[in-house]
């Protein structure tokens, strides 16, 4: 894989250089210096049902330097893209909050500071991800590593044979990058990938070796996946054609969890073609399971007003217009309950591994 | 009132008026103001102050009034200031005086007055204030109201001891004699109250030094409990116009106020009276107004019944009638407040606006604001410090004190109840980050800055009885934001001359900032090898282009255009002072009295180079601000600001130097 990345980089960089281009160019010709940037919003977003993805809109925001209100963000800009081509070259990896820091100076002669808070740089960094069409991975910057895995699957990082079957209950940490060039699966003989969204859920399967017994591979993201945790589920689902069921909470932050996996995000639309898992399915927990598994009431939780807002959100997102997921939201509103994956240790510690699973799996209880 | 065997209806009639207003208010004081005893000593000076400034003024004499505190030893040691808790509150004006009959029931009455009756702007308006003062006197030391007036040079002054019956409302007096008197001609009451005497927040120091901002042509001496003299000179030597009478406008009146003035009429017929009682009303709109409200223009006016009363007053409300003039009001004027804010405030900024009069319920007002920004000119100069990379969450570190808001109506400072009153309410309202200042949400603007606000009019809209806010009408409300506005648009301009003055550190706009860092990157990017002079020039035309280039530096006055363009304003710089510099060459060389010159006023005085003026500079002025005081430094906190050990007491001391 070591001779595909100096030819990778070359194209990122050479779309960061084409920025300085782009100002250079402006300059001589006495124009206003200007970027096109996709806009990132629900407005600037299409859910093409055939692809069964979210796909980002043609909207551009212009984004000028000769500019009162754009003038500070342009130039910040350019000092993002700067440390950016800085990392191509040097082929090292950052994190976001090291971008901030290795960006931030005083400008010459002022009492101002290039950036004040990261809250400043990260956006831009996700502006330039979007206007170059360029993965925040390829422009080597990774997030934290927030992800696990376990199960009969072989990696190869860094030269190292990685076996998550080996791996105790503890498993191997998910690297905020896995793409081919920096992580390779050898070899994969699961069944079937099972993405929990809670870790301690997940070490619940793992310690009662779920996997196992059931040949598949557990992976969490310790709530909202990561990147690199989406990124890999796609890859195995992909190169290996393992199904992936979605475990969730029940509640409208965990639809929200499943949607992510299956079409993309909002926010990152441009990289549901690299992300999303259209054939993802809801495992659980579905607003139907306390009364088929017998749950007690009391176990529940009551909706708060944001729940229900973000709930009624859901229901008009386009890609939740199928009649049993608009039953699905309905039910969990009707019943005015939210329940949480733990809840299932009411019954008894291991019923999500002896009994919810197998059931949910014999029956085929999922929704797509 | 005969001894009855059985107390018949008849009889307790007879008692329940034998109630008097003045029982009412010795049981409840909070509402006149005596709620505590350091609020109590406020009021007795405020009473007996006010009462001075409206008399002068009535009499078109420039006020001089003398204001003193002392201590009063109840039987045991004498206490020190801070500790005593009876105090004699002596005021002396240089007013009319009062004829003698009138002297026993002006200071020993409650509702006596001459200002309760009539449409008229003034300080007091019911009559209360200095028999409830004297009363509260009475009330807690027992000793009575002592009062000299002397009504011109050829008459005798006499003095009285007065009290008040409190059961009759009737006036009782001790003592009264000829005497000798040294002064020409005024008045001098002397009240012994109990009270406490802090300095600092709402305290008697506060409330003059407010009174002498407002007041400019006022020459206030105090004498304080410790034994120091401040003098307020006078710096504006015209007295205010003085305001006319009007009758009251139909729209500002209720309904239980028209029945009232039905009974108490002169006139013989409705129309007459609508024409005659009211101001704005004609007598062919009096006939109109009959007219619509079916009443025969011809019926006697106590013949009206309640129910056609009540159509008539409708009628009233829904007539259009001309607004009511506004010469009922005299507003402190631009000229004053700036003269009165520079004489009282340290700062290089000063500037006033009045609005024009406007019209809430049928009462005419006019508001006028002033703003007073800056740490003087010698704390702006201090060398800069080197320009120092922040971190996160740090800020500059000046800006951390809020602006402190001071706020009048009728000339009177408010010291109480701030966040109820709408002044403060609409400096809250107004977006002060729009002319360079910094503001959290919902808070006052951050900066040192003193905001004054005054309200004229003939009936000041309080909250409640004891004066301490002005209620939030809209029409009101409206006034003050614009007045704000225009004045903080003033200061936004001021502001950025001297960002731009400060010179390296801001260089014309943000785009020269910036072009540096862009082109950098750029030269990064490419590696190191961009000719980046060229583009740094290519983009330095591009931006005088774009952003106007000369007009642009016309327009932020960067090709030498003075203060022009700010209206009313004071600006003081180690040069000088521009715009309105002879309201403060006036003010600065009034005499002064070194009581309140501090040694960091008299460094200042030595340290200022004199230059040759520019333009309008004035230099006279900025050597004798000796009278200024610093608002923003609390008396508690003397932040470098040694004391002089010992103060020299009234010694006037004439530090104008030649020029």
């Amino acid at each position: 894989m070591a001779q595909a990345k100096p030819k990778k980089n070359g194209a990122v960089e050479k779309k960061l250089i084409g920025m300085a281009d782009v100002v250079i160019a402006a300059a001589q010709r006495a124009k206003d210096p200007t970027f096109a940037i996709p806009i990132r919003a629900l407005s600037n977003v299409s859910f093409n049902p055939r692809k069964g993805l979210i796909e980002m809109g043609e909207k551009k925001q212009a984004r000028s330097f000769f500019n009162v209100g754009m003038a500070k963000k342009f130039m910040q800009t350019m000092l993002v893209a700067d440390a950016l081509s800085e990392l191509q070259r040097a082929d090292l990896t950052t994190s976001l909050r090291e971008i901030y820091y290795r960006t931030k100076h005083t400008i010459q002669d002022s009492h101002e500071n290039t950036f004040d808070t990261q809250d400043e740089s990260d956006p831009i960094i996700e502006d330039l991800e979007v206007s170059l069409v360029a993965l925040r991975e390829e422009l080597h910057v990774r997030a934290e590593n927030s992800g696990s895995i376990v199960g009969p699957v072989v990696f190869g990082d860094d030269g190292d044979r990685v076996d998550c079957a080996k791996l105790g209950k503890g498993g191997y940490s998910v690297p905020s990058i896995v793409e081919p060039e920096y992580l390779e699966i050898r070899r994969c003989t699961a069944d079937f990938l099972l993405l929990v969204e809670k870790g301690t859920q997940w070490n619940r399967l793992s310690e009662d070796k779920f996997w196992r017994r059931y040949n598949c591979v557990l992976l969490t993201g310790n709530g909202q996946p990561p990147r690199g945790v989406r990124r890999l589920a796609r890859r195995l689902h992909e190169e290996h054609r393992l199904p992936v069921y979605v475990l969730v909470d029940n509640d409208p932050w965990g639809y929200y969890i499943y949607s992510v996996v299956k079409q993309g995000s909002i926010n990152l639309a441009f990289e549901s073609q690299r992300m999303a898992i259209p054939k993802a399915k809801f495992i659980g927990l579905s607003s139907a399971d306390p009364e088929r598994y017998e749950l007690p009431r009391n176990v529940g939780i009551k909706l708060n007003d944001k729940d229900i807002t973000r709930a009624k959100e859901l229901l008009n997102y386009r890609w939740f217009q199928k009649p049993a997921w608009q039953e699905e939201i309905k039910r969990m509103l009707a019943n005015g309950l939210k329940f949480e994956l733990d809840a299932l240790a009411n019954k008894d510690f291991q019923y999500l591994t002896k009994k919810y699973l197998p059931r949910k799996l014999k029956e085929k209880d999922w929704l797509d | 009132m005969k001894p009855a065997p059985a107390v018949t209806a008849v009889e307790m009639g007879t008692r329940q008026r034998e109630i008097s207003v003045s029982e009412f208010f010795t049981k409840n004081r909070h509402l006149l103001g005596f709620d505590n005893p350091r609020k109590a000593l406020l009021t007795c000076v405020k009473e007996a102050v006010d009462n001075s400034l409206d008399a002068c003024e009535e009499a078109g004499i420039l006020p001089d009034v003398t204001v003193k505190l002392e201590t009063v030893a109840d039987g045991q040691t004498p206490a020190t200031p801070s500790q005593a808790t009876r105090f004699r509150v002596t005021v002396t004006d240089n007013g009319p005086g009062i004829v003698r009959a009138q002297v026993p029931r002006i200071f020993a009455k409650l509702l006596y007055g001459s200002k309760f009756h009539r449409m008229r702007m003034s300080r007091g308006q019911q009559g209360i204030g200095i028999s409830a003062a004297g009363m509260y006197g009475q009330l807690t030391t027992g000793k009575p109201v002592k009062v000299i007036s002397r009504t011109g040079p050829r008459a005798t002054a006499h003095y009285f001891e007065v009290q008040i019956d409190t059961k009759k409302n009737e006036p009782l007096v001790h003592e009264n004699k000829q005497i000798e008197w040294t002064q020409p001609q005024g008045t001098e009451v002397a009240i012994e109250v109990e009270g406490r005497y802090q300095k600092g927040r709402a305290s008697v120091d506060e409330w003059l030094e407010q009174t002498s901002i407002a007041n400019p042509h006022v020459r206030l001496v105090y004498h304080t409990p410790e034994g120091e003299t401040k003098e307020y000179p006078r710096t504006y030597h015209e007295l205010p116009p003085s305001p006319k009478e009007i009758k009251p406008h139909p729209y500002g009146i209720e309904f239980g106020m028209l029945l009232k003035m039905l009974q108490d009429t002169k006139s013989h017929t409705v129309a007459g009276f609508l024409a005659g009682d009211f101001c704005r009303v004609s007598p062919a709109l009096a006939e109109d107004i009959c007219k619509a409200a079916k009443l025969s223009p011809d019926t006697k006016p106590r013949g009206v019944k309640p129910h056609l009363a009540e159509v008539l007053y409708k009628t009233l409300q829904t007539t259009k009638i001309m607004a009511p003039p506004t010469n009922c009001i005299s507003p402190i004027g631009e000229k004053a407040i700036l003269s009165g804010l520079y004489k009282q405030i340290k700062g290089e900024f000063y500037t006033a606006v009045s609005r024009p009069p406007a019209v809430y319920r049928g009462n005419p007002f006019i508001i006028e604001a002033g703003l007073a920004f800056g740490k003087g000119p010698e704390e702006s100069v201090k060398p800069q410090q080197a320009a120092m990379p922040l971190a996160e969450g740090e800020d500059h570190g000046q800006d951390t004190e809020l602006a402190r808001v001071i706020r009048y109506a009728n000339r009177v400072p408010l010291l109480f109840q701030q966040s109820a009153c709408a002044t403060f309410k609409a400096v809250l309202n107004t977006t002060w980050r729009n002319y360079g200042m910094t503001q959290s949400r919902g808070a006052l603007p951050a900066g040192p800055m003193v905001i004054f606000v005054h309200m004229a009019s003939v009936w000041v809209p309080f909250t409640s009885e004891s004066k301490e806010a002005i209620a939030d009408y809209d029409e009101i409300q409206k006034e003050i934001r614009l007045a704000l506005r225009e004045a903080g648009r003033r200061l936004g301009i001021f502001l950025r001359r001297k960002e731009r003055a400060a010179g390296e550190f801001r260089r014309r706009n943000i785009f020269d900032l910036y072009i540096e860092e862009v082109v950098e990157a750029c030269n990064r990017l490419k590696g190191g090898k961009l000719p980046t002079e060229q583009l740094k020039e290519q983009l330095h035309k591009i931006a005088s282009t774009r952003t106007g280039g000369l007009k642009t530096d016309e327009a932020l006055g960067k090709t030498g255009a003075g203060p022009e363009g700010l209206p009313h304003s004071i600006i003081v710089t180690m040069e000088g002072i521009e715009g309105e510099a002879e309201v403060a060459q006036q003010a600065a060389t009034a005499p002064v009295i070194a009581g309140t010159a501090t040694q960091s006023d008299q460094r200042l005085v030595a340290k200022a180079p004199v230059k040759a003026g520019k333009k309008s500079k004035s230099v006279a002025a900025i050597k004798d601000k000796a009278g200024q005081q610093d608002l923003f430094v609390e008396p508690a906190s003397p932040v470098k600001k040694a004391v002089p050990p010992k103060r020299r007491p009234t010694a006037t001391r004439n530090i104008r130097k030649g020029k």
